[in-house]
């Protein structure tokens, strides 16, 4: 039994919280996939710049001395949703905006796109340097843990708070997506344009609204996914970089500009790469009396080595590409 | 027209003297090496993007194949590996590879037998699977045996240049494979597949000890004309030898840059050059007067691919150690973009230019950020504020904010480039 809560701690949580990370990731580039048509590569700057943001209103609140029984670094998210997202605006009117209006095609969208990746990840390392950072210098990062009621169980189900604050702001978000795209005017006009932005067009919905709209969803989510990332982990420039591909995977997965795809991509993933690099023999040992005397359990029988957990989403990545393009879901294409 | 390439590489010209008057002869012989070296892979980006229109991301792949190649052929051999058992457990992996191939192969025509539909997908998926446990099976003890008694596999001990152009080759023979499976995606898909597979390369590559030492490095890598210390030790000061061995490779440089540059130029006004633009900007017409399209595309993204590994290899033996872990997205792939995007995509002079200038600007951007934030920090301490801390570390990342800042701004007044495609018309 110790063996399988082994399991559930390494694979299953590991996965849900991978997942949850990619899913948040995944939803806004398959919003701006599916409204404006090109993939946006500075994702990934923009999460990091938003852990930046909360970093920096975290080390202001904690300065003026008020402390909180939730890591301060996730009540100050809401605020850095809110200038993320104002950021995005802004990086949209500066870079984006002007392309649009020659009308330029979505590749050279992509490619200004792989600037405003450089510029963000120059200022964030120009101003904060190329060090990493803690959420949690000045008060202690909690640990849950849950005993359960069984005999001969030792060891707990383990899981830190800010895990588990991610997972359930991941579903928060998630909700309010989903009641926003299909109850709100606004959310029906964006999945509208998604779907034939002509055609949106001549029906009167305001088209410059939606792509303001979809920047802030996308600028807050971003925001919000890069936090929780930094408070499971640590906050460093290149901290969201480094998984803004197995993002894309996620979103491919699910279809590109299918927002419920996305979501599904990204648990996929999640899961695909922590029970790829998870010793297998860990789960088989307890049967070891049970298998025939030439079966020998190795020490270690994972699928593959952890050095290659990312490598799990590019092959997925590619094969996904080769064999259904258009993602479990089926998803715009350009 | 003519008026602005002169005005373009005069301006060139008058960098690389204002470089040389306050930065030194050695450090300028440095850049120009290497800024050829980049001027060679970004013509090879302008093969696949400027000619044919295909994204490619994954330049830094290519780099590492063709560095990794040029230390393979180069390097002294390791007499431990080739006598121990090595050699034949590497022989069990191929066979193994071998059976695993076949296997597949059957597996993907199992539809002759009748078997189809969801049944022909779960018959490929199991073999793959049996194919990837017995290629594991093989090569994870022959790993361990060989990085155990003899360190790694070592290298072959043949001449540099050949190793440059085995660079060339292997890149080419990876092009073909990446091409081969992602050239069916257009624009957003085909860069994300493209950086996906230099991204499983890259971790490859990194994490295969046996092979390529991987973050343990390997050094020295020998240059294709005598070194410094060759100049050194006949009699030559350290500046000297310096500049007269940098020169030296400058040359065997300049002189691969001129020959791609002559042929790919010709190959560009020439009819090849003529249908590779006709299937850029419409494929589907192309197709429709008997043009094999993904035949065609294929092609130039293997010539591309060779291009980057020969500066790739160029570039690793320069520098002297092959260090995995040195490639980064923003150093080696998106870098390449900014000087094709500058320098103007389609217009192989305007790759040359971009390559350099741009590599030129990446170097100096650092020297530049550092003597601004100086004067900076001296004026806030001045004013009572204290200094800027970390000068020296934050300057070196002014310089990916520089790129990133040219792009935008290239994008937006400059969208064909400071070189624009010329398209001559017989009209």
């Amino acid at each position: 039994m110790n063996d399988f809560i082994f399991f559930f701690n390494q694979a299953i949580i590991g996965g849900v919280v991978l997942g949850s990370v990619y899913a948040l990731g995944a939803v806004g580039v398959t919003l701006i996939f599916g409204i404006l048509r090109f993939a946006h590569f500075a994702h990934g700057d923009m999460m990091t710049m938003g852990a930046f943001i909360a970093f920096v209103l975290a080390g202001a609140v904690a300065a003026m001395g008020i402390a909180f029984p939730l890591p301060t670094g996730f009540i100050v998210v809401p605020f850095a949703m809110v200038i993320a997202a104002v950021f995005a605006l802004g990086i949209d009117k500066g870079f984006y905006a002007p392309l649009r209006a020659h009308g330029a095609k979505p590749v050279t969208l992509l490619i200004a796109s792989i600037g405003v990746t450089m510029m963000i990840q120059g200022l964030i390392r120009l101003i904060f340097g190329v060090g990493t950072y803690s959420f949690f210098e000045t008060q202690p990062k909690k640990l849950i843990r849950i005993d359960l009621p069984f005999e001969g169980v030792t060891r707990p189900i383990s899981f830190s708070e800010p895990q588990l604050l991610l997972v359930l702001s991941t579903i928060v978000a998630v909700v309010a997506l989903h009641y926003f795209l299909t109850r709100s005017r606004l959310g029906k006009g964006m999945r509208a344009m998604a779907d034939n932005p002509d055609l949106a067009k001549v029906s009167g919905i305001n088209t410059r609204l939606v792509v303001r709209v979809t920047w802030v969803i996308a600028g807050a989510l971003a925001c919000l996914a890069g936090t929780m990332l930094a408070l499971d982990v640590s906050l460093k420039p290149d901290l969201a970089f480094n998984i803004v591909l197995p993002i894309f995977a996620a979103a491919i997965l699910g279809g590109l500009g299918h927002a419920y795809g996305a979501i599904a991509g990204g648990f996929v993933l999640g899961f695909a790469e922590t029970l790829a690099v998870f010793n297998w023999a860990v789960v088989l040992r307890p049967f070891r009396d049970a298998l025939p005397e030439w079966i020998e359990i190795p020490n270690t029988l994972s699928l593959v080595q952890s050095e290659y957990k990312l490598t799990v989403a590019f092959v997925i990545l590619v094969v996904v590409l080769l064999v259904r393009p258009t993602g479990i879901f089926k998803g715009a294409s350009t | 027209m003519t008026m602005r390439y002169i005005t373009v590489f005069a301006a060139l010209v008058a960098l690389i003297v204002g470089v040389a008057m306050t930065m030194g002869s050695a450090f300028t012989m440095r850049l120009l090496v290497e800024a050829s070296a980049y001027a060679l892979i970004a013509m090879g980006l302008n093969i696949q993007w400027g000619f044919g229109g295909l994204f490619n991301f994954g330049i830094l792949g290519m780099l590492m194949v063709g560095g990794f190649a040029v230390t393979f052929v180069s390097y002294p051999v390791n007499h431990a590996f080739w006598q121990s058992a090595g050699p034949l457990m590497l022989g069990q992996v191929v066979l193994g590879a071998a059976i695993g191939a076949v296997l597949i192969w059957f597996a993907h025509r199992v539809q002759r037998f009748g078997v189809t539909g969801a049944a022909r997908g779960a018959v490929i998926v199991v073999a793959w699977f049996i194919a990837y446990v017995i290629f594991r099976s093989q090569m994870d003890p022959a790993a361990n045996y060989i990085t155990s008694t003899s360190g790694w596999v070592g290298g072959l001990g043949l001449p540099v240049l050949l190793g440059w152009a085995f660079g060339g080759v292997l890149a080419g023979l990876i092009g073909y494979l990446v091409g081969k499976v992602s050239l069916g995606l257009r624009a957003d898909y085909l860069a994300i597949a493209t950086i996906g597979i230099a991204e499983i390369l890259r971790a490859v590559i990194k994490n295969l000890e046996w092979l390529t030492r991987g973050t343990l490095t390997v050094s020295p890598i020998s240059w294709p004309v005598p070194n410094p210390q060759f100049y050194q030790a006949n009699g030559a000061d350290i500046t000297t030898s310096f500049i007269l061995a940098r020169g030296g490779f400058l040359a065997v440089v300049a002189v691969v840059v001129l020959i791609a540059l002559f042929l790919i130029h010709r190959a560009y006004v020439g009819p090849w050059g003529r249908m590779m633009r006709a299937i850029r900007d419409n494929y589907i017409a192309a197709g429709s007067m008997g043009k094999d399209v993904t035949g065609r595309q294929l092609e130039i993204f293997v010539f591309g691919s060779v291009l980057m590994g020969i500066g790739g290899a160029i570039l690793v033996s320069f520098v002297g150690i092959y260090d995995p872990s040195s490639f980064q997205p923003i150093n080696h792939t998106f870098i390449i973009w900014v000087m094709l995007i500058v320098g103007g995509a389609g217009n192989n002079f305007g790759a040359l230019f971009g390559g350099l200038f741009i590599y030129m600007v990446w170097m100096l951007s650092e020297p530049l950020a550092q003597s601004l934030f100086t004067t900076l920090s001296g004026w806030s301490a001045s004013q009572g504020w204290g200094a800027i801390p970390d000068i020296e570390t934050r300057a070196v990342q002014m310089r990916v904010f520089v790129m990133g800042l040219i792009v935008a701004i290239s994008l937006r007044f400059a969208p064909r480039g400071l070189l624009p495609e010329f398209i001559k018309r017989n009209d």
